[in-house]
């Protein structure tokens, strides 16, 4: 069994996001990136269905060299060998088309990736594969069973769950659930520095979708804080102010 | 040219996000002077598919055959990129639920579209510019996002637009379109839903309690308070990864971001991580024994108190404005 796995090198969740020239920048000064949490959980979930030599887990990444970091750190969870498509993630529709380039080459049964990017959040890039490789993409799934043909896979939905039956390859977006993130051990990390990273050019695609200028929410008004003894003054400004209920 | 909308049915019927979708297309329709035509897949009666005209379709193409009857990611991509073309619509409008979120990427390959997923407010369109507000970084920011494609695909955000009448007489079409066997390698087994609670993502009000609870037998309280209010229920992360409440339920960074009209924070501290998910929610109750609580910062009201005895006096204090 292959198995590919897409990551994405995001900012630490802890980051304040901050913006520069003119709000056209998201500004990465002293940011530290991360893997993207939930491919932490697409690859986790790989490297589960692999166990036991029964098959191999590649990642793969559209970025530039400084997102070698965030592989390596993939590989030391446990990824077999790496793919980084050399070239900066301009949208989701560019960096699923690399993907389903290079999957193309290769022989992978299924193509796991994260339920979405925390930085540009587009939930994207997964089923964008499956169209452009024209195989089935199950979104935001929260579990995961193969057995060699068919994956049987529960999808979220709005208040319950749709259990899908999948023949052939397929690409799916993982969310929590779907597997327990494994955390990298020392043996890990030691064989990620020999583990393969090919590096490979990427091909050109228009651009259809352009980030013109981020914006920060506004501010809050200061809180109005009611006395606890009393909390059905709470619901009389929720009703007469707010007008919510 | 002419906007095609999605109209995503459960059980036959349509939900308000739909609605919402189907105001929001019909705004931008009407910018563009142009037609709004609704698609829905499945099967869904004549009086219901009627419906949508409150909201201003002019036409409605009705796709309805057994083998359609569930969702089947692929094959209904190909029917609404299908729909696109008949109607030479080249804008479709999706909402961002979990089925909308599986299908625009399809449609906007099929199309070669650029999509805006997450879309809060109505394009702008200058100067041959086409620009959406989108969410992003985890609702810590907005991205403004120009569509440079001919062809152009948007995924509204529930709660974003508002429902918008505008009496129109849609007339219904049935359409007919043509789907490979391919399209159905991946097909639905079987679907669990519990229909008696309110949805996280589409709630209007959201109920939401964190480790300050203590423990899982101590949401009777916080069930009861939302079922009182017709809200949803959520949480914070270290409860769902606890298993005091499935992981449905968990909001933030990394769970669902929600924008409710209003969340009530009970014994949540106010991570940055859990603010992320719920900060763009238009009015924010927090209620938290600790004055310092970093919640209270982005909070519209507060009441620093004991949830064991602020919750229960709320609650009587709803039954009574209730009446
Ligand atoms: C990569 C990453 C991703 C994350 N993603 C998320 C996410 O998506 N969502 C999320 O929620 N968190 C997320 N977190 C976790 C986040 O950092 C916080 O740890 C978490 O939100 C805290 O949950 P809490 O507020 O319920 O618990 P705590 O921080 O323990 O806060 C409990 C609060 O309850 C109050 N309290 C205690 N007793 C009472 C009482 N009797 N009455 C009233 N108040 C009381 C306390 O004063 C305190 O403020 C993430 C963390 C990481 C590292
Ligand atoms: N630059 C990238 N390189 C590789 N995979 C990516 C990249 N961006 C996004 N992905 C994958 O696509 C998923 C969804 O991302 P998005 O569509 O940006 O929300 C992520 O969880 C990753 O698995």
């Amino acid at each position: 069994m292959k198995i590919l796995v897409c990551i994405s090198n995001v900012p630490d969740t802890t980051t304040k996001i901050t913006f520069t020239n003119n709000n056209t920048q998201f500004n990465t000064t002293g940011v530290q990136f991360i893997v993207n949490p939930y491919d932490e959980i697409a690859l986790s979930k790989a490297i589960e269905l692999c166990e036991g030599g029964k098959g191999t887990v590649t990642v793969i990444n559209v970025g530039e060299s400084q997102t070698d970091p965030t592989i390596r750190k993939a590989l030391a969870i446990g990824a077999d060998d790496a793919v980084r498509i050399n070239a900066a993630p301009r949208d989701a529709y560019y960096v699923a088309y690399q993907i389903a380039e290079y999957a193309k080459t290769q022989d992978f049964d299924m193509i796991l990736c994260g339920r979405e990017s925390i930085d540009y959040n587009g939930s994207q890039v997964a089923a964008m594969i499956g169209e452009f490789l024209d195989i089935p993409s199950i979104s935001i799934i929260k579990k995961l069973e193969y057995d060699g043909s068919t994956a049987t896979i529960d999808r979220e939905i709005e208040g319950g769950k749709e259990v899908i039956s999948v023949t052939g390859k397929f690409v799916a977006s993982c969310a929590e659930g779907t597997a327990e993130p494994k955390i990298p051990n020392m043996r890990g990390i030691m064989s990620a520095r020999t583990k393969p990273l090919q590096v490979i050019e990427a091909k050109d695609i228009a651009e259809v979708a352009k980030v013109q200028q981020f914006e920060t929410p506004p501010p809050r008004g200061a809180v109005k804080l009611i006395p606890s003894e009393d909390p059905s003054k709470l619901i009389d400004l929720l009703h007469q102010e707010a007008k919510v209920i | 040219m002419s906007v095609l909308v999605y109209v995503e049915q459960v059980d036959g019927k349509f939900k308000k996000s739909v609605f919402e979708a189907v105001s929001y297309a019909k705004a931008i329709a009407d910018h563009q002077n142009t037609n709004l035509t609704a698609v829905s897949i499945g099967n869904v009666e004549d009086s219901e598919l009627k419906s949508l005209g409150n909201y201003g379709a002019s036409k409605v193409l009705s796709v309805s055959n057994e083998q359609l009857k569930d969702f089947i990611n692929q094959a209904y991509a190909s029917i609404i990129a299908e729909a696109a073309k008949a109607e030479s619509a080249n804008i479709v409008v999706l909402s961002n639920s979990f089925t909308g979120k599986g299908l625009a990427p399809r449609v906007a390959v099929k199309l070669q579209a650029g999509l805006i997923d997450g879309a809060v407010e109505l394009p702008n369109i200058e100067g041959g510019k086409f620009l959406v507000k989108k969410t992003a970084f985890s609702g810590k920011a907005f991205a403004i996002t120009e569509l440079l494609s001919e062809n152009k695909v948007i995924a509204l955000n529930p709660n974003a637009f508002g429902v918008k009448e505008n009496a129109t007489d849609a007339s219904i079409e049935i359409f007919s379109p043509t789907v490979k066997s391919t399209d159905f390698n991946a097909i639905v087994k079987e679907i669990v839903r519990a229909t008696n609670k309110v949805s996280l993502p589409d709630a209007e009000l959201v109920v939401s309690a964190g480790r300050g609870l203590k423990g899982p037998e101590n949401w009777g309280m916080i069930e009861e308070l939302a079922n009182l209010l017709g809200a949803a229920t959520a949480c914070s992360k270290p409860v769902s990864d606890a298993d005091w409440r499935p992981h449905s339920e968990h909001v933030g960074q990394t769970g669902i971001a929600i924008s409710p009209n209003l969340y009530i924070a009970i014994g949540i501290s106010g991570a940055i991580q859990h603010l992320a998910g719920v900060s763009s929610s238009k009015v924010i109750v927090v209620i938290n024994k600790d004055p310092e609580a970093p919640f209270f910062k982005v909070a519209d009201y507060g009441i620093v108190g004991d949830a064991f005895e602020v919750v229960p006096k709320l609650i009587e204090a709803l039954k009574s404005h209730k009446g």
